[in-house]
């Protein structure tokens, strides 16, 4: 069953009197449970698709139907809505609320899909036990580590149950050990039946997923399975 | 509705969080709307203090009295110097009015001098001394802490003896008080028979009998000025409202023919009444109160300009947290409420030690006697501005967050 259809999808920026294709004409099917990476150098238009996928900004034309819905027609609030149900976002700088603790951060997009303070915190907790923080959970984003501060960005990410995890460079910032700690944590969640689009300019990084997609120029230019996926092992001592 | 409370609920927490987080800069934003709140509220219970002790001088003057006097006292329709040409009003006067007037409660002359009070050491100056006679107190609601008003007696018989007011009391007699003591006024011994109970009303000065004293009104007469020099005044009291205007068509009938005028001559005396004093205050209040809140009105003006300017920034450097809570799904208007609720917050912590701020400068105030009144609708009064005050200004700053574009927000750095 396909979670995301998009076809021929562009988005045109003007700029001047000129129009600039960010993206020219994509078309793409994503099965539920499957495990993408999206790849391209930068001006490639991966960044500006990935905003499309994670509906934070719609495409100029064409069409993208998310579990049935019309998204490309949706205004503001409904995006919000598909944005906070639907999709958890990991990003490279992590996103976290500097002021706010492990906890409230997770907590954060329940508040916002209304739901109430007790049930919010218990789901809070259960997410921040599977990403192994909850000794941390009253830490604030500041006391804590670059992989500590991703795997809070996770557990964000995982506590609405969303249909899909969008990561846009997750280990960008990171150093290569608790990069792969980090796509260790991805492996699991893949494992565990969720969908996972991953954003990377890194081939490494790339080819922990189950397939491909290569954007170049606005374009799809492959779209390929990866054969010999790498399967990354847990480290003993965890970070 | 539910939903509402909910995002009102959480909003108040993250505002909370906000705030406490830049703690610097809302202290200082709050310090805007604590100066505006404190001096609309002081004013404002500063104008209702004046206007009731307005209210309460001009009701001891009493609503059923007239003032038969030489000078038109509120109204201007007769020019001065017409007024001023006018013969004087003299005690024959009075007691011809007195003889023929049968409607009043009672009238009395009264004239006044102003005079230095002398006890041992202590003295006070430029005292309002009232001549007047013993049908004087029967004019007024005037009440005693001791003693007596003089009698007929002492009135007729220019007998030294006075009246005190409360406050010269207090002024000449520190440590106890005059009742039977002898006090000098302008070197002429008088002894005190009798001293007022506080009437309270300060704005009337030295109109108020709490200054005054009281003195038989041939003694003026005979130590203080002639007869002729000085118009006297008749304060003359009805029954009760009803007949006010009966007994002032009465009057008029009466002064006419006792002044001797002809039928086509104006009248050359005037009927004062408490309404004319009421309208000129009430036309004075009126102009204090405009002023007096345009001008602190301008200062929370200014204090809820600062609280839009912080916000601006507020919002500008919480860019790239608004596009985070964008990308987790906040709506538009959950962060307008944010927004809102953080300056509604920030101005209502300011109206409230504002409140506090005007509290304690209505005690200071009211260490100098001045007239001040504080009630429950003071509270009322710095929550809602000051709320008011937060959601307006707060307004286009977090119009400007909602409508932020997720994609640019996060980029922001």
């Amino acid at each position: 069953m396909n979670i995301i259809t998009i076809e021929h999808i562009a988005k045109i920026y003007q700029v001047g009197s000129e129009e600039v294709f960010a993206l020219r004409d994509v078309s793409l099917k994503i099965d539920k449970n499957e495990y993408v990476a999206i790849m391209g150098p930068s001006g490639s238009g991966k960044t500006t698709l990935m905003n499309i996928l994670g509906c934070l900004d719609t495409p100029t034309k064409g069409l993208y139907n998310f579990n049935g819905l019309n998204v490309s027609d949706m205004n503001d609030n409904e995006l919000a809505q598909i944005r906070n149900r639907e999709i958890g976002f990991v990003f490279q700088t992590f996103n976290l609320l500097p002021r706010s603790n492990a906890l409230h951060n997770v907590e954060l997009p329940l508040i916002y899909a209304g739901i109430k303070a007790t049930e919010r915190r218990e789901r809070a907790i259960e997410a921040i036990t599977h990403v192994g923080l909850l000794d941390r959970m009253t830490h604030k984003p500041n006391e804590l580590s670059g992989g500590q501060r991703q795997r809070v960005a996770i557990a964000r990410a995982l506590v609405t149950r969303p249909s899909i995890i969008l990561a846009d460079e997750p280990t960008g910032n990171l150093d290569s050990k608790t990069g792969e700690d980090i796509m260790y944590l991805f492996n699991e969640l893949h494992q565990a039946g969720n969908t996972i689009i991953l954003v990377t300019h890194e081939e490494s990084v790339a080819e922990h997923a189950a397939r491909i997609i290569r954007v170049r120029d606005g374009l799809v230019e492959k779209d390929e399975q990866v054969l010999n996926r790498v399967i990354p092992v847990k480290r003993a001592a965890n970070i | 509705m539910k939903n509402f409370l909910f995002e009102l609920k959480e909003g108040l927490f993250i505002s909370l969080r906000a705030i406490k987080a830049n703690k610097v800069r809302s202290v200082l934003t709050t310090l805007g709307i604590v100066i505006g709140v404190a001096s609309v509220v002081l004013m404002s219970t500063a104008i209702k203090g004046i206007n009731q002790s307005f209210q309460k001088g001009v009701s001891s003057l009493g609503s059923d009295n007239l003032y038969i006097d030489k000078w038109e006292w509120f109204n201007n329709d007769v020019p001065w110097w017409k007024i001023r040409n006018r013969k004087n009003l003299k005690m024959e006067d009075y007691e011809k009015y007195k003889e023929r007037a049968k409607l009043p409660l009672a009238s009395a002359p009264t004239v006044w001098t102003s005079q230095t009070v002398k006890y041992n050491q202590e003295s006070v100056e430029f005292v309002f001394i009232q001549g007047t006679t013993h049908d004087y107190i029967n004019t007024t609601n005037l009440s005693f802490t001791y003693g007596r008003f003089f009698n007929e007696l002492e009135s007729n018989g220019s007998r030294n003896v006075c009246v005190v007011g409360s406050e010269i009391n207090k002024k000449l007699f520190p440590r106890d008080d005059g009742f039977e003591k002898t006090v000098e006024i302008k070197g002429i011994k008088f002894k005190i028979i009798g001293i007022l109970e506080e009437q309270g009303s300060y704005i009337m000065g030295n109109f108020n009998p709490d200054n005054q004293v009281f003195v038989p009104i041939n003694n003026i007469f005979k130590y203080y000025q002639s007869a002729d020099s000085r118009s006297i005044t008749i304060n003359v009291r009805a029954r009760n409202s009803q007949t006010v205007e009966d007994v002032k068509e009465e009057a008029i009938g009466i002064m006419r023919q006792v002044r001797g005028l002809k039928f086509d001559q104006p009248d050359d005396f005037s009927i004062n009444q408490q309404e004319g004093l009421l309208t000129t205050i009430n036309n004075t209040v009126g102009v204090i109160e405009v002023a007096g809140l345009l001008i602190t009105g301008l200062s929370l003006f200014v204090g809820a300009i600062g609280i839009m300017n912080i916000m601006f920034v507020s919002v500008k450097e919480r860019t790239k947290e608004i596009g985070i809570r964008k990308a987790i799904g906040a709506k538009r208007r959950t962060i307008l409420g944010q927004f809102i609720t953080e300056s509604a917050i920030i101005c209502l912590i300011g109206g409230l030690i504002g409140l506090i701020v005007a509290i304690i400068g209505v005690k200071i105030i009211e260490q100098y006697d001045f007239p001040v009144s504080l009630e429950f609708d003071a509270f009322i009064l710095a929550v809602t501005i000051s709320l008011l005050t937060g959601v307006i200004s707060g307004f286009a700053p977090a119009f400007t967050a909602a409508k932020l574009d997720p994609v640019e927000a996060l980029r922001y750095e």
